[in-house]
């Protein structure tokens, strides 16, 4: 997150790129350059400093798009496990029929709508929140259909009647003592979504439709290094697959760590 | 002018299978009536016990007089302002997540005047610095006690229990009943007391309703009820009560078994387990008259 600031160099100004330092492998290999611990890509970018900005990058779109997936799909697992009936039965259709679809294709559709509703021009500034809001779109059915389920369990216990005999509206209780009943499970499947979703984008941005080259993400730093695996410059994927997966463990273990904070019981 | 009065009370649930199996297996929708035009009074201060064995629909009126189902046909009037419930499972009733202030201090959200919550605490035998722990780290009279103390910090004119005891040991039944007791005492509580629990009534209530499939069958002071019972599903129970003076003697159990509320016996439901049935039993409903539902009552015929 603090990237610009203590990376070694800003890998997208073009001024400070000199394409003589390109492919220079990391500091501790023959040819190294103690300026690129970790090597240089074929623009002559400090590695180290690439992957600093794209898992800056990466991380933001994950997070963003898990936070809008989880609050679209609880608040609507939510409303389907309470009230029932009719509005649950229409909501998990609509879920049931976008499970058929893969994440991706979704994805995919969401972004190419919007890039031709809002013109070439205008989608440059938007990409990230358009990737948010299409990859967040996919993957709400799995909260809805978790918390639907942990809350039809909930409703029928004696704590929520009690509510109800005090006189609490159905937004209150849903809010205030079925949601904290529901959300372990939900926060456990979004860290492992932030993983997916990671993926989801670096998928996208290899079929083109991701994050414009100008600010690439770990996803396509990876895509870009794999062109130049098989002519030995392997340090320019290795390096960013290798912070992927150190994310995707830090962000698993935040979230283990985080559903036993939140558990009274295990404190 | 009564606290509450329900009015020939009824209660439907529908048990029918999916819409898609019964078109597919031409069942008929099926409906179960849980509770039965059932109506009774509850005056100020005094304390109505609802006795039967499982699935007689005692549960049903107490979630009916709450609020939490909307009764099929009949009406429920009530003249105070509030009432508050407490419910059986002291484990489910509570919300594992909500620290004890903020569990007692939910229904104050309601009331003009906010109360400390450790008087409440101190009320039922707590102590103040129990405010700040979760539901787990208490035992189950101790949730029990929780429960009763947010259902006083409502300010309640009713106070409906649901088997308020009957998941704690017997040990600790006895202090939540003496607890209740002693709050009505100090407060002028009106309690309407679930229980299956003979024994437990019969600490605490004042008047005595016994329910069979749905209906009232019987409605006496306690004293009466327990000293000269008259429906013989009264005497049945009753005569199944283990008791320190009869000790040594064998008791009558109670026989058979309660008949599928899907399809009710016809006449008086009570009439396949009853020594006393006749022909007219089989065939006409008993009416509630002088508190009983009998024919043979009515007709004199019982030994008394």
């Amino acid at each position: 997150m603090f990237s610009p600031w203590i990376s070694p160099q800003n890998p997208f100004d073009a001024a400070a790129l000199d394409l003589n330092a390109a492919f220079k492998p990391p500091a501790w290999l023959d040819g190294g350059d103690r300026a690129f611990l970790l090597g240089s890509d074929n623009q002559g970018r400090d590695i180290l400093s690439t992957i600093m900005h794209g898992a800056r990058i990466s991380l933001g779109i994950g997070l963003a798009s898990v936070a809008f997936a989880m609050v679209l799909g609880v608040t609507l697992g939510l409303l389907a496990g309470y009230v029932g009936g009719r509005l649950d039965a229409f909501i998990m259709r609509v879920a049931d029929v976008q499970l058929s679809f893969p994440a991706i294709l979704i994805a995919l559709l969401i972004d190419g709508v919007a890039r031709v509703a809002l013109g070439g021009e205008r989608h440059e500034e938007i990409v990230i929140p358009v990737l948010v809001l299409s990859i967040g779109f996919a993957g709400w059915v799995q909260y809805a259909r978790t918390v639907r389920g942990s809350t039809m369990v909930e409703r029928e216990k004696e704590y929520v009647q009690a509510a109800r005999v005090i006189g609490r509206r159905p937004l209150a209780i849903m809010a205030a003592h079925v949601l904290p009943n529901v959300i372990g499970p939900v926060l456990v499947i979004a860290t492992i979504h932030i993983a997916t979703a990671i993926i989801t984008e670096a998928t996208l941005s290899f079929l083109g439709v991701g994050v414009p080259a100008t600010q690439p993400s770990l996803g396509t730093l990876i895509r870009v290094g794999n062109e130049f695996l098989y002519s030995g410059e392997w340090w320019i994927t290795v390096f960013p697959g290798v912070a992927l997966v150190v994310l995707v463990i830090s962000v698993n273990l935040l979230g283990d760590w985080l559903r036993d904070a939140l558990n009274p019981k295990l404190r | 002018m009564h606290l509450l009065s329900v009015d020939s009370v009824s209660r439907d649930f529908d048990v029918s299978s999916p819409w898609l199996n019964r078109v597919l297996e031409r069942e008929p929708r099926r409906i179960l009536r849980a509770v039965d035009h059932v109506s009774f009074e509850i005056s100020k201060g005094e304390t109505l016990a609802l006795v039967g064995e499982s699935g007689c629909g005692k549960s049903t009126v107490a979630r009916l007089i709450a609020g939490l189902y909307a009764p099929t046909e009949g009406h429920i009037a009530f003249s105070g302002r509030r009432l508050q419930m407490i419910f059986q499972d002291p484990y489910a009733s509570l919300n594992p997540r909500w620290r004890v202030r903020k569990i007692i201090a939910e229904p104050m959200l309601f009331l003009e005047e906010q109360k400390p919550v450790e008087q409440f605490l101190l009320q039922v035998g707590l102590s103040a610095d129990d405010a700040e722990r979760y539901p787990h780290e208490f035992s189950g009279g101790q949730r029990q006690r929780i429960s009763i103390a947010r259902a006083l910090a409502g300010e309640p004119d009713l106070l409906i229990c649901d088997e308020p005891t009957s998941a704690l040991d017997v040990s600790v039944q006895a202090q939540i009943l003496n607890l209740m007791a002693d709050l009505q005492d100090r407060l002028g509580l009106t309690y309407l007391f679930i229980s299956h629990n003979l024994a437990v009534v019969s600490l605490i209530a004042d008047r005595v309703g016994v329910m069979y499939l749905g209906r009232i069958v019987e409605l006496a002071p306690a004293s009466r009820l327990f000293s000269s019972p008259r429906h013989p599903y009264t005497r049945m129970l009753l005569d199944a009560v283990p008791d320190l003076a009869m000790s040594g003697k064998s008791r009558t159990p109670v026989a058979g078994e309660v008949p599928n509320p899907l399809a009710p016996p016809s006449g008086c439901s009570f009439h396949p387990r009853c020594r006393y049935a006749t022909a007219r039993c089989q065939v006409e409903v008993p009416r509630f008259s002088d508190g009983v539902a009998c024919h043979a009552v009515e007709e004199g015929r019982l030994p008394t």
